[in-house]
């Protein structure tokens, strides 16, 4: 088992938003998380990269059989936790490429070799229909909401995680850069690293064979199943789950 | 980020903070009287009218009153402070005349290596006096002159009487009066009419004594189409008494001329840093200032452009960093005195550990001063929740044919950047001297390289003392 949550409850100023969220993970699995905007499906996501702004205040959480909750963010993602966020953030200054080559080399710790990384760099950017400017502006800064979703799937690429969590990657992005996205998490599956998927569109599923579909709704995991599921949901709505 | 925070004092300055052991050929006694300012003055051998000017500036500054709109000076005690030390060493003009320690001390510096690999000349100022001169022969063949000010008082005393305080005088405020009494060393630059000077000259100015003042004066004249780059560099090693420094810059461009004067200030934090300097920019000449402030107790710096011909120009550039226990407070005044003039302010101030960033500017444009251009834009960035950080633009406009942008911004780092940043590996140390120095890179990137990686290190340093 690569992630194991059980009743993670948490909270944000005092207000609860995950009430008791259980789900585990086996290596090259990919699980997909739908749910009614609000749900906390972000917050889980955050939650488990450990940002300050959220508070722990029951259950555990296991990665590669340690308890994750303890860990600093930079520690989490050493251990090979990877978030794309709904929300990329800005920076101004600080170089796309550079961002990424230090993020690699705390991470693997070791030395990167500049000519090899700026490589396959490229190829990354290029696979997504992104000019190879892009190493050198600003990490984000004035990307269009498509190329911030983007530029979070190179830093994923890049930095080869063993569990991925994408927020919504798939909102905002043209067909094309789906499909690259698709591409990207099947390679990762297929070596045996795993993906939570947090998506409001089942149309993802023409292109993934996920190993399970849940609902978070009100801050728990309410149901699980598969591709019926997504279909349901689809058809009905998230009303079905009261 | 909450999380257990640990906080150090001071910054490591590393070699900055060296002390050498005081070794000088002499010394006046603390405080500041007619006698004392005499007694300088002989020593230096000065011709009489400056000796006159000196007593003049002496009065000046017992009569006005320290100036209370900015930093509490209340602590800076003039009659504690030595105004005069001498460095037992007389002026060389090869490194290997320069005594040991003191050569050491620069070496450390990295002034010596500059000067072998990207500068045209150097001079080297060591407490009181300029220890070391030289500057590369094709510059001398074209009559660029590049010397200690109080030997240029002795060889081109007329020049020197002609400009010495007239753009900066001693009524201006009170510690410039009192760099009148007592100022010593320092650079005379002259390059003469169309001279280009390829590479940068560098003045370093080094306070090793304790409880001392540094004084340094800077002339510089660049004539008509003539360019040049000019860098001061500063620092003192750390005590736990104050120290003064109140040097004055004055820089005359000529008409259609060039001059960057750059400046990495890195005092300790005992220092009270009130320096004043002035440009004044004839038609179609240009000015460009990069200044970076770190370190000091207290800093009141504000260089002066004055445009007083026709579409000159004034660019500034400047970066301010603020630790615990520090009141920065910097800034740019600009005065458009003739039509067509230009400039622009890019100034960055950071704050950490309960630092203070002041940026405090003045624009005023004169009713001659038709079809001019400013822009000022002013970004702040504190790193925590108890630093502080204000600005104070003034403008005053004396016409109204003028295209004024003004922008600032204070700003605190953001949880939200650190997080996604940490959430990639990066500790929280780096990814805040990430932000940092992505922070100040439109200025970095301005700079020749050896200063931007000054720059960095400085930066480094001064962020050392947060540990998440
Ligand atoms: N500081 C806060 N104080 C109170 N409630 C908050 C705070 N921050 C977020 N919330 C609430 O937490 C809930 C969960 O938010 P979250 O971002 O996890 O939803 P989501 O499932 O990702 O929704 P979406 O599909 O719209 O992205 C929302 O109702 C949001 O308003
Ligand atoms: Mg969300």
């Amino acid at each position: 088992m690569l992630l194991n949550i059980k009743n993670l409850v948490a909270t944000v100023e005092d207000t609860e938003i995950l009430k008791g969220v259980d789900l585990t993970v086996g290596l090259g699995e990919v699980h997909v998380i739908m749910g009614p905007n609000g749900a906390g499906k972000s917050t889980l996501a955050n939650v488990l990269m450990g940002h300050p702004k959220y508070q722990v205040k029951d259950g555990a959480v296991e990665f590669n059989g340690e308890d994750l909750l303890d860990m600093d963010v930079d520690e989490r993602a050493k251990k090979g936790i990877f978030m794309s966020f709904q929300h990329p953030q800005e920076i101004p200054g600080v170089a796309l490429a550079n961002f990424i080559r230090t993020a690699k080399r705390e991470i693997t710790e070791q030395k990167v070799n500049l000519l090899e990384f700026s490589k396959e760099l490229v190829s990354k950017l290029n696979q997504l229909n992104m000019k190879q400017e892009y190493m050198d502006r600003s990490l984000n800064q004035g990307f269009s909401g498509g190329e911030k979703k983007k530029s979070e799937i190179v830093q994923m690429a890049m930095l080869k995680p063993k569990l991925a969590i994408l927020d919504e990657t798939d909102s905002g992005l043209d067909i094309d850069a789906i499909k690259v996205v698709y591409e990207e998490i099947q390679n990762m599956a297929q070596k045996d690293n795993s993906i939570i998927l947090i998506t409001h569109y089942s149309r993802i599923l023409d292109f993934v064979k996920p190993d399970a579909i849940h609902v978070l709704k009100d801050g728990k995991i309410v149901a699980t199943g598969d591709r019926s599921l997504a279909d349901r949901i689809e058809a009905e709505g998230y009303d079905i789950f009261n | 980020m909450e999380r257990k925070k640990s906080y150090i004092e001071d910054v490591e300055r590393g070699i900055y903070d060296i002390v050498d052991q005081e070794k000088h050929a002499y010394i006046v006694d603390k405080g500041l009287t007619e006698e004392i300012i005499t007694e300088i003055s002989q020593v230096k051998n000065e011709p009489q009218w400056m000796l006159d000017f000196r007593l003049k500036c002496l009065k000046i500054y017992k009569s006005m009153p320290v100036p209370m709109w900015s930093a509490d000076l209340s602590e800076l005690d003039i009659e504690n402070i030595v105004h005069y030390v001498k460095p037992d060493a007389k002026q060389s003009h090869t490194w290997d005349d320069v005594p040991d320690y003191i050569k050491n001390t620069f070496e450390r510096l990295g002034i010596p290596q500059a000067e072998r690999e990207s500068l045209a000349g150097v001079g080297a100022q060591y407490d009181s006096e300029v220890i070391y001169h030289s500057m590369s022969e094709h510059l001398a063949r074209q009559g660029v002159i590049y010397m200690d000010i109080d030997k240029a008082l002795i060889e081109y005393e007329d020049i020197i009487k002609e400009y010495f305080m007239t753009l900066i005088t001693p009524h201006d405020h009170k510690f410039a009066a009192l760099h009148g009494a007592v100022w010593s060393g320092g650079s005379y630059v002259y390059v003469p009419e169309g001279v280009q000077v390829d590479l940068p000259l560098q003045s370093y100015f080094r306070l090793n004594a304790k409880g001392a003042g540094q004084f340094e004066h800077t002339l510089i004249i660049v004539e008509k189409g003539a360019s040049l780059h000019f860098i001061e560099g500063c620092s003192a090693p750390k005590y736990s008494v104050q120290n003064l420094h109140a040097g004055a810059v004055e820089l005359f461009i000529r008409e259609g001329a060039k001059l960057r004067y750059s400046t990495i200030e890195n005092w300790s934090r005992n220092m009270y840093n009130l320096n004043t300097k002035r440009a004044l920019v004839d038609a179609h000449g240009t000015i460009e200032w990069i200044s970076g402030s770190f370190g000091s107790k207290v800093s009141m710096l504000y260089p002066m452009s004055i445009l007083q011909g026709a579409h000159a120009k004034s660019e500034f550039t400047g970066v301010t960093f603020a630790s615990t226990g520090q009141y920065l407070d910097t800034g740019m005044k600009v005065i458009h005195a003739a039509p067509y003039t230009n400039s622009t302010v890019h100034a960055k101030s950071i704050s950490k550990n309960g630092g203070y960033a002041y940026y405090r500017s003045l624009l005023r444009v004169l009713e001659s001063a038709h079809n001019c251009k400013s822009t000022v834009n002013c970004e702040s960035l504190m790193l925590d929740n108890f630093s502080k950080s204000d600005t104070l633009p003034i403008i005053e406009l004396f016409n109204d044919q003028v295209d004024i942008g003004h922008e600032a911004k204070i700003g605190r780092i953001s949880d939200d950047a650190i997080f996604y940043m940490m959430s990639r590996g990066i500790s929280e140390e780096e990814a805040k001297a990430m932000v940092v120095r992505g922070f100040v890179e439109p200025i970095s990137k301005e700079l020749p390289l050896e200063y931007a990686v000054e720059l960095n290190n400085l930066i480094t340093m001064e962020l050392e003392g947060t540990i998440g």
